[in-house]
This record gives C-alpha cells, sequence and structure tokens, in this order.
C-alpha cells in the first residue's frame, strides 16, 4: 500500500478498534498498514523489552484521535468497546512465547516476562484512571459497564500481582522464595495504601453520576407528568374557555390529580375511611361539577358498616350537588373513638322533609335506611332556604 | 398604625393592608376582588422587600403567602413581629400541607385561609383578623382537631396542651363549614363568644410547645 504525505493521517491513538491503549491501531492508522502486523511486531520487539517501553512511551505521549473521541459516546457501544477476544487472544500468544522461551532457555531471561505482565496489568489499572475511559463506562448501561469495569480492573491486578511476584521470585532464584513473597505483600499493601484514596474517589465520583441521573430520570418523569397532565387541560381549558362550568370542573380536576401525585399519601383508599371519604367526595366532583371540600380528622380500618356509610355520604354528596343549587358543598369525617361522623353540607336552597316524595329514593332509601340497616343512624337538617346538612353516624367495631 | 381600640368590622374604618405573595397575577387579582373593602397599600413578592414594605408602611394585617422565595412566610413572620409585635397577619395559601399550616400559625399568623376562599369570605376574614380575631379555615379546623387528639400521651401543660369539650365543639363545627355566626347559633353561644374559643385555640396552638404537634405535622404531611 502506498501512501503519500497528504493521505497519511496523523499519528494519533485509536479509539476505534483498539484492544490496549489504542497505539497499535492508531500506528497501523498513520502507517497503512494491518494492526495486527503492528501488535505482532510489539510483541516480537517485546522479547528484549523495548516493545514495552516502546508501546507505553507512544500511549503517553500520541493524543488520543479527538474527532473519534467526540463521536465515540455516541456509537455503539459494542463498536467503541475493545474486541475481548483479540486481547485474549494476544496475552495467549504472549503467554505462548514466554513458555517457549523458557523452554528453550538460554535466549531470554524470564524475568523480563514478568516485567512485561507486571506492565501489561499496570496499562490496565492506569486506563480506568483515564477520564475519557470512565466517561465511556458511565454511559453504557449500569451492569454492563460494572461487569467490565470489574474485569478490568481484576485482570490488571492479578497480572501485576502475577509480575511482580513472578519478579521477586526470579530475582532471588528461587530459594528465597519465602522471603519473596512476603516482600510482595508487603509492597501491594504498600501500593494499595497509596492506591485507596484514588479508588475510593472514583467509587464516590461514580456514586455521585449515578445520582445525578437518578435525578436526571425524575426530573425528566416530572416534565412527561407535566406534558401529560397539567398542559393536557391547559389546552382542553383554552379550548372549552367559553363554558365556565366546565373550564371550573376541568381545574378542579387537574388540581386534585396534581396534589395527590405531589404529596401522595401512603394511607390506601381501600382500606382506610379517611381517604375513601375523599376519593368519594372527588367522584362526586368530578361526575357532578360542584366543588366538594373535604375535612378529615383522624381514620380508622373500613368495615362493612363504615362501607354502607360511605355510600350513604356519597348519595348525600350527589343530592347536594343536584339540587341544592350551591356552590359550595363542606364533608366532614371525624374518627371518634366510639363512631364515625360524616357530615354533609350544603348552603344551597334546601327542602322541606314533609315535601320529599315518596320515590326520592335518594334520601329514605340510600341514606336513611341504609344507615339503620347497617346499626348506624343518620340525620336531615333542612328547611326551605337554610341549607341541608346530612349527618351520618356509624358505631366503630371495637378493635380486637 | 391603627391603636387599640379601633374595630373594623363596625365599617367605622378600613384595614390598611400589605399583601405579600410572590405571584404578582395573584396579587392583582386579591387586590381586585377585595375591592373598597380594604386599603391595600403595600406589595412585595419576595420575603426582603415584604420586611421592608411592612416596616414602612405599618399597616393593619399582612396578607401572607405561606410560600415565598426567600424563605416562606415564616421567615417574614419572625423578622417582622420581633420589630413589629402588633402587625396582625393572616396567612393564605394553596398547598394545604399539614407542616406549612401549623408552621404559619405557630409563627405567628392569626389565621390562615386557602386560595381558592371567595373574595367576600376573605375580605370578612381580613377585617376579623385585623381586629384581632382568629380566623380558622374548615381544613386548618381539621388539623388542630387532629393534632392535639393524636395521642394519648400526658400533656405536659395540661392548659396549653388539650382543647375544652367547648372548644372541640366550635372547632368541629367550623370544620363541618359552619360560619361563626352560624356556630354561635347552633351551639347557644354569642358570636363573640365562638371568637374567644377561637383565639383560645390559636394561643394553644401557638404556645403549646408539646412536640406531638410537630411531629404530627410533619408526619402528616398533606391534607
Amino acid at each position: 500500500m502506498t501512501t503519500t504525505a497528504t493521505d497519511t493521517p496523523r499519528l494519533t491513538r485509536a479509539v476505534d478498534g483498539r484492544l490496549l491503549g489504542g497505539v497499535a491501531a492508531g500506528l497501523a492508522r498513520h502507517l497503512g498498514v494491518d494492526p495486527v502486523v503492528v501488535r505482532l511486531a510489539f510483541m516480537a520487539l517485546s522479547v528484549g523489552g523495548i516493545g514495552v517501553a516502546v508501546y507505553v512511551a507512544l500511549y503517553f505521549f500520541v493524543p488520543v484521535d479527538p474527532e473519534e473521541q467526540e463521536e465515540a459516546p455516541e456509537k455503539d457501544s459494542r463498536r467503541k468497546g475493545r474486541d475481548l477476544s483479540q486481547v485474549i487472544a494476544y496475552v495467549g500468544l504472549a503467554a505462548g512465547l514466554g513458555v517457549l522461551f523458557l523452554l528453550f532457555g538460554g535466549v531470554f531471561d524470564p524475568l523480563l516476562w514478568f516485567v512485561v505482565f507486571g506492565t501489561l496489568g499496570g496499562v490496565i489499572l492506569w486506563q480506568q484512571a483515564n477520564p475519557t475511559q470512565r466517561d465511556e463506562w458511565m454511559t453504557s448501561t449500569v451492569g454492563g459497564a460494572g461487569a467490565k469495569g470489574l474485569l478490568r480492573a481484576s485482570a490488571g491486578v492479578l497480572l501485576v500481582v502475577v509480575g511482580v511476584i513472578g519478579f521477586l521470585i526470579f530475582q532471588e532464584q528461587l530459594q528465597n522464595a519465602r522471603a519473596g513473597l512476603t516482600f510482595a505483600f508487603t509492597v501491594l499493601a504498600g501500593i494499595s495504601l497509596i492506591a485507596a484514596p484514588w479508588i475510593i474517589g472514583l467509587v464516590r465520583e461514580r456514586d455521585q453520576e449515578r445520582r445525578e441521573r437518578i435525578r436526571n430520570a425524575e426530573r425528566a418523569e416530572l416534565a412527561a407528568h407535566i406534558h401529560d397532565s397539567v398542559l393536557h387541560t391547559l389546552t382542553l381549558i383554552q379550548r372549552r374557555a367559553d363554558d365556565p362550568r366546565e373550564v371550573q370542573r376541568l381545574a378542579r380536576v387537574q388540581e386534585r390529580a396534581l396534589r395527590s401525585w405531589l404529596y401522595q399519601r401512603p394511607a390506601d383508599a381501600d382500606t382506610t375511611v379517611s381517604p375513601a371519604l375523599e376519593r368519594v367526595a372527588a367522584e362526586v366532583e368530578e361526575e357532578h361539577g360542584v366543588p366538594i371540600e373535604v375535612v378529615c380528622v383522624g381514620d380508622c380500618p373500613m368495615d362493612d358498616g363504615l362501607a354502607a356509610m360511605l355510600r350513604a355520604a356519597r348519595e348525600a354528596m350527589v343530592n347536594a350537588s343536584k339540587y341544592a343549587g350551591t356552590e359550595d358543598i363542606s364533608v366532614f369525617g371525624e374518627v371518634d373513638r366510639e363512631e364515625v361522623l360524616v357530615f354533609v353540607r350544603d348552603r344551597g336552597t334546601g327542602f322541606d322533609m314533609e315535601d320529599i316524595p315518596e320515590d326520592r329514593m335518594g334520601v329514605r332509601g340510600s341514606i336513611l335506611g341504609r344507615m339503620e340497616r347497617h346499626g348506624g343512624s343518620a340525620r336531615i337538617r333542612t328547611g326551605p332556604g337554610d341549607g341541608t346538612e346530612v349527618q351520618l353516624r356509624m358505631p366503630r367495631i371495637p378493635e380486637v | 398604625m391603627g391603636d387599640e381600640s379601633t374595630t373594623f368590622s363596625d365599617g367605622d374604618a378600613v384595614p390598611r393592608v400589605v399583601i405579600v405573595d410572590d405571584h404578582r397575577l395573584f396579587r392583582s387579582g386579591v387586590r381586585g376582588e377585595l375591592g373598597d373593602a380594604v386599603n391595600v397599600v403595600g406589595e412585595a413578592g419576595d420575603v426582603d422587600s415584604a420586611v421592608h414594605v411592612i416596616g414602612e408602611e405599618q399597616p393593619d394585617l399582612v396578607l401572607l403567602d405561606v410560600h415565598l422565595p426567600g424563605g416562606g412566610g415564616v421567615e417574614v413572620l419572625r423578622r417582622v413581629l420581633a420589630r413589629h409585635p402588633r402587625i396582625r397577619f393572616l396567612a393564605l395559601s394553596v398547598s394545604d400541607a399539614a407542616e406549612d399550616v401549623i408552621g404559619v400559625v405557630r409563627g405567628g399568623a392569626r389565621g390562615y385561609v386557602t386560595k381558592t376562599i371567595s373574595g367576600k369570605e376573605l375580605a370578612d376574614a381580613i377585617v376579623r383578623v385585623a381586629d384581632g380575631d382568629a380566623v380558622f379555615s374548615p381544613r386548618l379546623a381539621g388539623f388542630v382537631l387532629d393534632a392535639f387528639s393524636a395521642t394519648d400521651a400526658p400533656p405536659v401543660d395540661p392548659e396549653l396542651d388539650r382543647l375544652t369539650q367547648r372548644e372541640r365543639e366550635v372547632l368541629r363545627h367550623i370544620a363541618r363549614g359552619y360560619a361563626y355566626k352560624e356556630v354561635a347559633k347552633e351551639l347557644f353561644i354569642s358570636v363573640k363568644t365562638v371568637e374567644t374559643h377561637v383565639s383560645s385555640v390559636l394561643r394553644k396552638l401557638q404556645l403549646s410547645n408539646r412536640h406531638e404537634l410537630s411531629r404530627w405535622a410533619t408526619a402528616r404531611r398533606l391534607v
């Protein structure tokens, strides 16, 4: 392959297709040859130790390809990640070469090989501290990044340990192996001590980034919620601007939805009285478009009697919404030690109890009759022009 | 600055009011709704300017939003009441979160109403608070009942930590949506007596330092 000065790329470290630091891949691109050739050349040179030194020097002095670095995070993570199988292949090849040299002896001092191992591990560990590298892991999926990072780190540590121990063992010519091991561990302990702050910092930084990501997710959720509900309602309101009742209804519904979303109460509307009463009021309000103000004091678990009471209360609210002709209805629920009280009050037209036609099942059947059947009682206070208050009373079943 | 004997409920004078709320739209809305019932002498949109305007104008009453940039309504109360203990505050909020409501009332507000209140009701509440009475919305009455009955623990100070039967009755009626006049009629007492009971409850709420109260408010975050 012939290359001219103009189309020869500047020497940079590659991000795409790199195995370790991108030195070999970058050099191959610069020279216009296949990276495998460069890698094998490095390996051959490493037999004398020079290859490793050259590689490390190039790694530190040659800049990362800036264009690739910029676009790298958006690329498919599998492409920008290194081909692990290739790395293993090269490591295997290197190990094989080492064994060969060891077996045939003489040509090469085994000491050097451990230096190679140590350096290799060191480089992998160094990679972890490289900021662009870290960012790259952070942007890929959490699980994958963690596993990959861990694999890398342990591979690095293993290589360093093998290198250091081997180096020491061979330096002592296997005679003081035990002493050498002790020394190795001492050195390792020292190194960990030095590296600890850096590792802790790394973990902390990672935690922080994770927290940031969670916060961003929350913000996105809020935005989505506002978009789906609030903006939607505002659009509806603009479209129905000529119908004040509908506008008010929409606004109330949205307000309630937003409120419950913001201050979600842990209590469950199906199991305790107070949230159930609020829910009933909300439903009636939604159906009939008259605002209902609910105040609850205390709470207790639901039972059959209380469920019947809530149905009666619902009926009272519906009546107030339909017939009272008022714009505000107050509901007050109080859970006492012995009984539960619900008051449904409006300041509307009121009515004369004597005048209720027998067919108005609402009041007689659904409220009075229902309460009595379940062991409670109901009182209705009303008069023309005085508004109406329905008072419901239901004894509590003593808690076991 | 009104002297002690001025009563606004007779219609002799119109209370001078400062509106503190961070929404300009809301301030002008309230101003419009109140009309001639009160004399709005100043407005403010955050804690610092509120403290400044109130100090300058010495109003009879401050209509105070619970949520304000710079520390909230509680901060305004703290800074103003330290220097001008006679200025009265009516808290106004959209949130109804118990801790906010109890917070401003314990901070010195003599009443609490929600922003959904009608213009006429708000004017009534302003006059009442400016006269030195307390104004409880049904919701606040519910909060207070709940807070004072939340625990069976023996009270530290029985005088402050318990509501009398009568006070409880009055609060329950307010929670049911009764106006003071209606409560009075219902319980066969005078409106003045109803006001006395509510003021006494307010005092207990502000002075009682049993921690159940604040714990209750924090535990019950909403409505």
